[in-house]
């Protein structure tokens, strides 16, 4: 494999998480990263301000239609879901929510599982629900890497256990594991 | 990686829809396109894409259904309400020093769209002066348009956003409410036509004031985007206003020169009149 992308999906106590892993990519990381973190709707997407003031690499929300750029972190917008399409450009759209939110982690991975196959690695870190479980069994079954933080460490288990009954054998670890496995699958 | 077979499908499918009912959805953007067609499979219960097509090629009463699923019919009265304050403020200024309007809301799902224009045209004095131009190429949502009828449940949300559109009469005045349903105002449409129009397929419609196409262009790959970017140009008057949805731009449009940005933040846009 060659790592294309990277997607990301968490809820609840998603912000701390993400503190935990986004920074840590270094500046030369090449594969562009797809966060979709579930956020009440109307809510200013202050979340690309935070993590820009804290990444080596630049964050950004994502755009309909913009190309995928190499290094780069987007953030789904507020209240439409994320997709990625097969020629590597972003798609937004506001279609009805799944499972109850807008963004879901399900559509962005799903559609990533598409189009990047095995050259893409899908993580599901802490959260309340079960959004993503299906999306990261997509990123296994089209032979991309499956990643689930382990739960005992997450500061909401529900999402990452959902993950882990739907893809029972998504490697899991713990949050500062997350960016040396990624440098590991590019080394590769 | 190679085409995928289900990816073979679904051009085959979209190909078979275009070439049996003109309906064309073989450039919208493919992967929310997908997402829907493979919900259709699984709730239908068939076990492959070319099972609809087949379903839908011999039994035409299939057809709405599958339109359904290839239209997202996802809207409110007054979304995003700034950007409808924005019309208000900025747009109606020039709005009013015309004797008389014509307005076209292009991919006017259940009419929520609509009926938010003319309350708000109702508001600013400019409703008598107007004709609406309400199109869609989903015939039941057309319907639903034209009969005006909302689940009551939705008036919370369309009367706060109604409010914070900088609406000054009272959501309320415009429908009555029955247990469960309200009904908008036949008034507010008797300046309405409403037809059946495929962005896609057919030509431009004259001589518009403002056009509002709100989240339909995102559903569209960049080449079709483009040629609806030019139908609204040849059917704006020199100095007349194009709105779209919150995320999409005429950035990658190659006739995106034939417009200049009005409200940049609420994707208002004026046609230039060269
Ligand atoms: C997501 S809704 C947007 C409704 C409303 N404009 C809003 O922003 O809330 C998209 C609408 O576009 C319509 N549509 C899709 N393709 C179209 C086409 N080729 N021509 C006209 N309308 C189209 C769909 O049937 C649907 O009603």
């Amino acid at each position: 494999m060659t790592l294309q992308a990277v997607v990301i999906g968490t809820s609840a106590g998603g912000v701390q998480a993400l503190s935990q892993v986004l920074p840590r990519l270094p500046a030369d990381f090449p594969a562009p990263v797809l966060v979709v973190v579930h956020v009440p709707p109307r809510q200013s997407n202050s979340l690309v301000d935070l993590f820009a003031a804290k990444c080596r690499l630049p964050v950004k929300e994502a755009e309909d239609k913009e190309p995928l750029a190499p290094g780069t972190i987007y953030f789904a917008p507020p209240d439409y879901h994320l997709l990625v399409e097969a020629c590597g450009t972003i798609a937004l759209s506001s279609d009805e929510p799944v499972n109850h939110s807008r963004p879901a982690i399900d559509v962005l991975f799903e559609s990533a599982a598409d189009a990047f196959g095995p050259d893409l690695a899908g993580i599901v870190m802490t959260g309340a629900n079960s959004d993503g479980a299906q999306g990261l069994r997509a990123v296994y079954a089209a032979d991309g890497q499956a990643i689930v933080q382990i739960p005992a460490t997450a500061e909401v288990a529900t999402m990452p256990e959902a993950a882990l009954t739907a893809c029972p054998d998504a490697r899991t670890m713990a949050l500062e594991r997350i960016v040396p496995a990624l440098e590991a699958m590019i080394a590769r | 990686m190679g085409e995928s077979i289900e990816d073979i499908e679904i051009q085959l499918l979209l190909d078979a829809v275009y070439r049996h009912y003109h309906y064309d959805f073989r450039h919208y953007a493919r992967a929310s396109i997908k997402r829907r067609l493979l919900q259709a499979r699984s709730q239908w219960g068939y076990d492959s894409i070319s099972a609809i097509q087949s379903a839908v090629l011999h039994d035409e009463s299939i057809l709405p259904q599958l339109l359904n699923f290839l239209t997202v019919q996802v809207s409110e009265m007054f979304r995003d309400p700034s950007y409808f304050r924005a019309l208000r403020e900025k747009v109606v200024p020039h709005l009013r020093t015309y004797p008389s309007l014509k307005v076209w809301v292009a991919g006017c799902s259940h009419g929520e769209e609509l009926y938010s224009l003319a309350i708000l045209f109702a508001e600013e004095g400019l409703f008598e002066r107007t004709i609406f131009y309400a199109t869609d190429i989903n015939p039941a949502a057309l319907r639903a348009a034209q009969a005006g009828v909302f689940p009551l449940e939705r008036m919370r949300l369309f009367t706060e956003n109604h409010r914070l559109s900088g609406g000054h009469t009272s959501l309320s005045d415009h429908y009555t409410a029955d247990y469960d349903r309200a009904a908008f105002s036949k008034s507010l449409r008797e300046r309405t036509v409403f037809s059946d129009h495929s962005l896609v397929t057919d030509a431009a419609f004259g001589e518009m004031h403002l056009i509002s196409c709100r989240n339909v262009l995102i559903y569209f790959d960049r080449e079709l985007q483009d040629r609806v970017v030019g139908l609204f140009g040849e059917s704006l008057v020199r100095g007349g206003f194009l709105g779209i949805g919150s995320k999409e731009s005429l950035r990658f449009s190659e006739h995106a020169d034939l417009f200049a940005e009005f409200v940049r933040e609420e994707r208002i846009y004026r046609r230039s009149s060269q």
